[in-house]
């Protein structure tokens, strides 16, 4: 989430003095002999929106099931606000649920299914109504009070199920996949006012989505699974940026791997040589490695620059032919193949106009970097 | 309009014409004419080589006097009283014996459900006669029921079961439990498992999510398994005349002793017109049910 200047940066995860909303403290889930989640700590703080990212059957929907009460861990324990949450049924948690599906009472309109919640809690009546009608304003559907929900539209429906799941003011709120249904303009649209109703609200938000780009997007942290583990947990600029692991860098967003062994030449800097005739790559980690360890080296495409001529002023330069050129509009992403035979892929901003496009097919050209635009990974 | 639109649609309607309007005019036609000790028994016969006098002659001799006759005599309306009640009795009770059987049958898992609604269907495969009739041997004084009883110690004196309404309600309920478990289980099988986590979600207990969510959204199925139980339950004759005593009255024995006891053909067509009649309400409510279920997308 991107925060204005002139505010304090938003990161409770940093601060030692802040106590985190939900806690999970060695928790492990098995279903059977299967382990969806495995021996997991982490601290959710209050009014983050947390996403937790993974391929399906990383564990993270188990995670989200687990806070609501849907499932309870097999080992560990999960504390809401300090209290541990074993044994209570997901009638008395004060977290609500989005569903995939909506999951919107077909039978009930959408002014009873918001006010469905409400009744249920000991808030006086009188109230409900003032409540129910907040929340129809608050996601723009005061008109479709008493339509049901299959007399709306899936967008609407989308809003319905965040309104229904909002008006208890949980202290969490957990949403399962909750864009899936929508087509790629809407949901984009939506992402944005989810963030929105996220701040006006001040409600804590646990996301799981398998889209890396509405995690990065939505998210003040992202948590990357895998195989019922955390393997990231991070801003979304850090998990991009500075990828712990090769599985990460991959996961997110488009990269460049190269497999070498790296050699440390001074001041951060290490020599990775990765193939016979192809000059070693200049890097730089913090991380100290030995002589002779074998690396993994992950760029991003639009690190790479591409060029008629070496440049004088860069680290790194490969020489390679075009092979393949993907014009996406606004950005063009280039395939280009080293003399022995290593696709690299580089993407550079279409400022203008296609027909004075500089480079193509079998053009020969360089491919530069520096040495800081690269991440030096050992797993 | 082409042929084969037109083809469509009047097959149903041709079958309706032959099997049911047409038959039901000659009931009605002769519910209007006066018992006679003839063949047929009763009177006008239609003569058509009497030529247009003579079917004038025909329709000046049909009357309503057989309708009247129905509510003059008590036995009538007291036995469609009593069929009314047997046959909202013996529904809310196969509701009540069904909808648990089609909420098992629907939490069961996926590899168990086509063997639970093969057990469901399997009496069918058995003639209904044959059944009915084998409820003799359970209900009876020696049957299996009061024999099992008096060896547990239960009850020292037979149960007098057999040839009361209580065996009738039996033999309806186990008749027809299948037409009241299907239509509810289809309706809670479509159900979205996710919607009770919701109301769980939301702060229902499991209890109220039931009463709140499951019940609601299965109540087509019950309307239409409700139906399909009273609609036939309601003229039953089969059930009340093997299981049920002499004190059992209901109209579709009357109706059969009209016909083939006394042969008064006449007054057992206006019973029958009558027993449709009564009919006709719940089955247009239940082609309403049905729509509106269309209507819903549900």
């Amino acid at each position: 989430m991107a925060q204005p200047a002139n505010r304090p940066v938003f990161a409770p995860w940093n601060d030692p003095e802040e106590k985190p909303l939900i806690q999970f403290k060695g928790v492990t889930k098995k279903f059977g002999e299967f382990i969806a989640i495995d021996n997991l700590t982490l601290d959710i703080f209050r009014r983050e929106f947390f996403a937790l990212l993974g391929p399906s059957g990383c564990g993270k929907t188990t995670l989200m099931r687990m806070l609501a009460g849907f499932e309870n861990p097999t080992t560990g324990q999960i504390l809401l606000d300090g209290k541990d949450l074993a044994n209570v049924p997901p009638n008395k948690r004060e977290t609500n649920m989005m569903f995939q599906s909506y999951a919107l009472f077909p039978h009930l309109s959408v002014w009873d299914n918001i006010a469905f919640g409400l009744k249920r809690s000991p808030m006086p009546k009188e109230q409900i109504g003032p409540r129910v009608e907040e929340m129809l304003r608050l996601v723009r559907l005061e008109k479709f009070a008493r339509r049901k929900p299959h007399q709306i539209s899936g967008g609407q429906r989308q809003r319905v199920a965040l309104a229904r799941s909002l008006a208890k003011a949980p202290k969490l709120l957990l949403l399962d996949e909750p864009l899936g249904a929508l087509d790629k303009k809407l949901r984009q649209d939506t992402q944005f006012e989810l963030m929105d109703i996220q701040e006006k609200t001040g409600t804590t938000f646990v996301i799981v989505t398998h889209d890396q780009e509405e995690a990065m997007t939505v998210a003040s942290r992202v948590a990357v699974m895998d195989h019922g583990r955390m393997i990231q947990v991070d801003t979304p600029d850090r998990i991009y940026e500075t990828p712990n692991s090769v599985y990460v860098a991959d996961f997110i967003g488009d990269v460049n791997i190269i497999k070498g062994t790296a050699a440390p030449s001074g001041d951060n800097k290490y020599t990775i040589s990765w193939a016979e005739g192809q000059p070693p790559i200049i890097g730089t980690t913090a991380a100290a490695i030995g002589k002779d360890t074998p690396v993994h080296f992950a760029i991003r495409p639009e690190k790479v620059a591409i060029s008629a001529e070496k440049p004088a002023d860069r680290a790194n330069a490969l020489q390679g032919r075009i092979e393949d050129i993907a014009y996406l509009g606004n950005i063009s992403t280039y395939k280009v193949e080293l003399a022995n035979g290593t696709m690299i892929k580089a993407q550079v901003a279409n400022d203008r106009r296609l027909a004075r496009r500089t480079f193509t097919w079998d053009d020969t050209v360089w491919l530069s970097f520096t040495d800081t635009a690269g991440v030096v990974l050992l797993t | 309009m082409n042929f084969r639109r037109f083809f469509l649609i009047a097959t149903p309607y041709a079958w309706l014409l032959a099997l049911f309007l047409v038959p039901f005019l000659i009931v009605f036609k002769i519910s209007l004419s006066d018992y006679a000790i003839s063949i047929p028994p009763y009177t006008p016969v239609l003569d058509p080589s009497a030529g247009w006098e003579g079917f004038k002659t025909f329709l000046s001799e049909l009357d309503f006097e057989n309708f009247v006759f129905l509510t003059e005599d008590a036995l009538y309306w007291k036995a469609y009283l009593s069929s009314l009640q047997i046959a909202a009795i013996a529904t809310f009770i196969t509701l009540l014996v069904g909808y648990p059987i089609a909420y098992g049958m629907a939490q069961a898992s996926d590899e168990w459900r086509p063997t639970l609604m093969m057990l469901v269907i399997l009496p069918f495969w058995t003639s209904f006669l044959i059944r009915v009739y084998s409820w003799i041997g359970i209900l009876s004084n020696e049957g299996f029921l009061n024999q099992f009883l008096l060896w547990t110690g239960i009850i020292d004196t037979p149960l007098a079961i057999m040839n009361t309404n209580t065996a009738v309600y039996i033999g309806i309920v186990y008749t027809y439990l299948p037409f009241m478990v299907l239509p509810i289980y289809s309706a809670l099988e479509k159900l979205d498992g996710s919607l009770i986590e919701a109301a769980e979600d939301l702060g229902c207990s499991r209890a109220s999510a039931f009463w709140l969510v499951t019940f609601p959204l299965s109540k087509p199925g019950v309307i239409a398994g409700c139906f399909l139980v009273f609609i036939p339950a309601l003229g039953e004759f089969v059930i009340p005349s093997i299981l049920g005593g002499s004190s059992t009255l209901m109209i579709g024995k009357v109706l059969f002793e009209e016909f083939f006891s006394n042969r008064d053909w006449p007054v057992a067509s206006a019973v029958a017109v009558v027993l449709l009649l009564i009919l006709i309400v719940p089955i247009i409510l239940f082609q309403r049910n049905e729509q509106k279920q269309r209507e819903a997308g549900l």
